[in-house]
């Protein structure tokens, strides 16, 4: 299989960014968009479609089995992870770009603090020991796989870096105290929920299509919603 | 209050910070990526712990004598008498931050995994590191909002920092900016295995390079066993690596089986009839690799006899994973399966308490060579890291803190030896020798010829210089254990020999890597 590489590269922050096109080929029907960037890192002679030298392509990976969220960039148009981008599925042409919602620090890596900002202003932590029964125990569980990897908001048409509503890298691990704290401590995490993660929110579950680890995200708001927002606890 | 400075923030490096965190002494936990992305959460089947909820009359005793046979006696057994008489309270604090384990009607269910007599390990389905990983993230972050734990979650160890022999502090690199800063104080290392020594062969992160476990051996930290890697035997590959098919297939009932003139031969059920599928991981790594030199072929895990039921409630990840990679649905059809590099039992020496032979310098997690032996046992990892990462910071809480201010780091333009990375071209040959040398079955000649070729390398920077002398200590501690024990099989001498249960000791003096056997302690409880 033959397929061009279109890399959107910049070196560092502030410089100009390009893209270059880079052919590559592999008789791996499984080899994926991290397969293709680990074995052009891995060979310094690499060079683009022109003949110029390739050097080092920056991008995090990890776990490389879709289980740690590093690798999220946007292939094809759609935010996705590059360790679960089969090359046979990208055509023989694929756009590689970083994600656009965050700063770029150099080629493919961009820098998604303001996650982790976001979960701190939500002061997500169990301030009591947790009480899980039954039917929370299940949404506990679904709502603790989140990988903070990023790509909901990336195609979120309401979430922006730095604004009000903290989309659904945020409500998903919300779900998980709001499921497990006891009703009597949760009066601050309903009141951030309403602010941070309810009403910004326009339901089009366009996250849901895009997210790597396929949770179930309308399950946890119609769970969320209903703790928070009405107050009421499903059994 | 002089900050505690934390390497790695996988579980180890994270139950040491809130461990820090809940006594009030600030920490920095320092790691090249997020804790999202560490290694810890691919940890699939669960942690152990003597809960008896099973009604087996299970005990932290009998945790203690599993854990210790299953090394084959080469743990130091004060410190696997803690660990095992602490994991009750770490999983029942698991559940309290809100880990929702498999449960039963009353309380958690436990499962069977390798080595073990008894149910012993509690699990939420297969993704138990995952969801650990979750709720102790949480638990860090009350502590990051009080200002306690400040993370720097894009910056890489460099060296430590030393005087007199002793450890000062540490020298970090922030990735994003390029610039370096030293952090003067005590240090705790968590930084995980040393996978990149073996890159696309292991079964976990690309992240944990070894660089770390490298660059503190070339500055004098003694490493233990070296030599003691553990092969698991169900890995399949994938593209860039190879992948964990969890022990837990197994302890929920899968068979491992080899066609024998044409029929499918359940040869750990034979071979090993008392424990059979579920022996312990070195055992059956290398039943698998004779019955495949004496059979050729391939070894198949079959969990096709698996009720609906298990597959729903408790593997139904895992079925997932394989349906997606391997394009086989396990529940109808076996799967091939082939033993893969998944855990470092040797790494960084320390005794029970966590201190490294440098003063100053502590260490817990995987990096260390802490209890377990010559083969670890599945489920003792996250309880060690857990285990450990509080351990070595109640022994920081008693001796390690220092009255100074605490600074903001300042990162400056700072040159430094180890800036530049080891090249692929030098990376792929070391690994290359050492799987020559440190196979599932080794001999002497095969590690004279990979110490050989060693040394015909020429490592071109300081990094590269660093990896050969850990490369060197791994083949050297094999070549010197003239016995079989645990992970490390010598068919030129197939038996085990008494007077080798020691710790191998190798330390980097003037230049050299030397290697030495130490003596174990007695039990003293
Ligand atoms: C696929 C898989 C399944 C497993 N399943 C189980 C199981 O079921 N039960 C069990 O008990 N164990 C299991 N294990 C083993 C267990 O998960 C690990 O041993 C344990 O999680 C290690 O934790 P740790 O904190 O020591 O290291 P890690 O989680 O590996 O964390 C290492 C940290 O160090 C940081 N780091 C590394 N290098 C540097 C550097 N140069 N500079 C700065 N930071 C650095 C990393 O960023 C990371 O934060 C499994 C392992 C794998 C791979
Ligand atoms: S449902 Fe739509 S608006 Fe709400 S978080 Fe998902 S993508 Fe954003
Ligand atoms: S919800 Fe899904 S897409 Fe969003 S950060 Fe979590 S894992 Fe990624
Ligand atoms: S490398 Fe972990 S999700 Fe891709």
């Amino acid at each position: 299989m033959r397929i061009l590489l279109e890399i959107l590269r910049r070196e560092h922050a502030g410089a100009k960014p390009y893209v270059q096109c880079i052919p590559y080929e592999t008789d791996d029907a499984a080899a994926t968009v991290a397969t293709a960037l680990r074995q052009i890192n891995a060979d310094p002679g690499t060079v683009d479609a022109d003949g110029a030298p390739v050097g080092e392509i920056r991008w995090e990976c990890s776990c490389l089995q879709k289980k740690c969220g590093a690798c999220a960039m946007v292939i094809g148009g759609v935010p996705r992870l590059a360790c679960d981008a089969r090359l046979s599925e990208c055509g023989e042409r694929v756009r590689i770009e970083p994600l656009r919602k965050f700063p770029v620090i150099a080629d493919l890596i961009v820098d998604r603090s303001i996650l982790f900002e976001n979960l701190k202003t939500m002061q997500l932590w169990m301030q009591e020991a947790a009480a899980a029964e039954g039917r929370a125990v299940d949404t506990a569980y679904e709502a603790s796989r989140c990988l903070q990897c990023g790509c909901c908001l990336e195609i979120c048409p309401n979430w922006y870096a730095g604004g009000v509503f903290f989309g659904t890298a945020a409500i998903v691990p919300t779900s998980r105290l709001l499921t497990t704290l006891p009703d009597a401590v949760q009066k601050e995490l309903r009141r951030a929920y309403r602010k941070h993660l309810y009403g910004g929110c326009g339901k089009s579950l366009a996250c849901r299509k895009v997210c790597p680890a396929g949770i179930d995200i309308d399950g946890l708001l119609v769970n969320s919603n209903a703790i928070a927002v009405w107050r009421r606890r499903r059994k | 209050m002089q900050r505690i400075h934390i390497i790695g923030a996988g579980l180890a490096g994270l139950s040491a910070a809130v461990t820090l965190g809940a006594a009030g002494i600030p920490c920095h936990l320092i790691s090249l990526q997020p804790s999202e992305r560490a290694q810890s959460v691919l940890a699939e089947g669960g942690i152990n712990a003597a809960l008896d909820t099973m009604g087996e009359g299970d005990t932290p005793e009998q945790h203690f004598q599993d854990t210790m046979r299953g090394g084959v006696y080469l743990a130091d057994p004060n410190a696997v008498a803690n660990l095992t008489g602490g994991a009750p309270e770490i999983v029942r604090r698991l559940e309290s931050l809100g880990v929702p384990f498999n449960r039963g009607e009353h309380d958690l269910i436990l499962r069977n995994f390798g080595g073990q007599k008894r149910k012993r390990t509690a699990y939420v389905k297969s993704s138990t590191g995952k969801i650990i990983m979750t709720a102790l993230i949480d638990e860090a972050r009350k502590y990051e909002a009080a200002g306690l734990i400040r993370r720097l979650p894009h910056h890489a160890f460099l060296r430590l920092m030393k005087e007199n022999g002793q450890c000062t502090g540490v020298r970090i690199r922030d990735c994003y900016s390029g610039m370096t800063a030293d952090l003067p104080g005590t240090v705790l290392l968590c930084s995980g295995g040393m996978n990149g020594l073996f890159p696309g062969m292991t079964t976990g992160t690309t992240q944990n390079s070894g660089d770390v476990t490298a660059a503190v051996f070339a500055q004098g930290a003694a490493l233990g066993n070296p030599e003691m890697l553990q092969y698991h035997p169900t890995t399949v590959g994938i593209p860039g690596k190879r992948m964990l098919v969890t022990e837990a297939a197994r302890g929920e009932g899968g068979r491992l089986y080899i066609l024998r003139g044409g029929e499918k031969w359940y040869f750990m059920e034979e071979l090993h009839p008392e424990l059979g599928n579920l022996s312990p991981r070195d055992v059956v790594a290398r039943t698998m690799y004779f019955v495949r030199r004496e059979h050729g072929g391939s070894v198949y895990l079959d969990m096709t006899a698996l009720p609906e039921d298990t597959w729903q409630k408790k593997l139904s990840d895992l079925r997932e994973e394989i349906e997606h990679y391997l394009a086989i649905d396990p529940k109808t059809e076996p799967i091939p399966v082939q033993e893969g590099i998944h855990y470092f039992m040797g790494g960084l020496d320390t005794d029970a308490e966590h201190r490294t032979n440098l003063p100053g310098l502590y260490a817990a997690g995987e990096c260390t060579c802490q209890y377990h032996g010559a083969n670890r046992l599945g489920g003792n990892s996250m309880l060690g890291a857990l285990y450990g990462g509080r351990r070595a910071a109640q022994t920081i809480l008693r001796e390690g803190l220092q009255e100074a201010p605490d600074q903001q780091p300042e990162f400056r333009e700072m040159p430094d030896a180890l800036d530049a990375p080891a090249s692929p071209g030098f990376i792929r040959p070391v690994s290359d020798i050492l799987l020559s040398g440190l196979g599932i079955v080794r001999n002497e000649q095969a590690l004279d010829a990979a110490l050989g070729a060693l040394a015909r390398l020429h490592p071109e920077n300081a990094r590269e210089e660093n990896r050969l002398a850990l490369a060197q200590a791994m083949l050297l501690g094999a070549r010197e254990r003239r016995e079989s024990r645990g992970a490390h099989y010598r068919e030129d001498y197939p038996q085990q020999d008494d007077s080798l249960r020691k710790t191998t000791i190798a330390v980097f003096a003037d230049g050299q890597v030397h290697v030495t056997f130490r003596p174990l302690p007695e039990r003293r409880m």
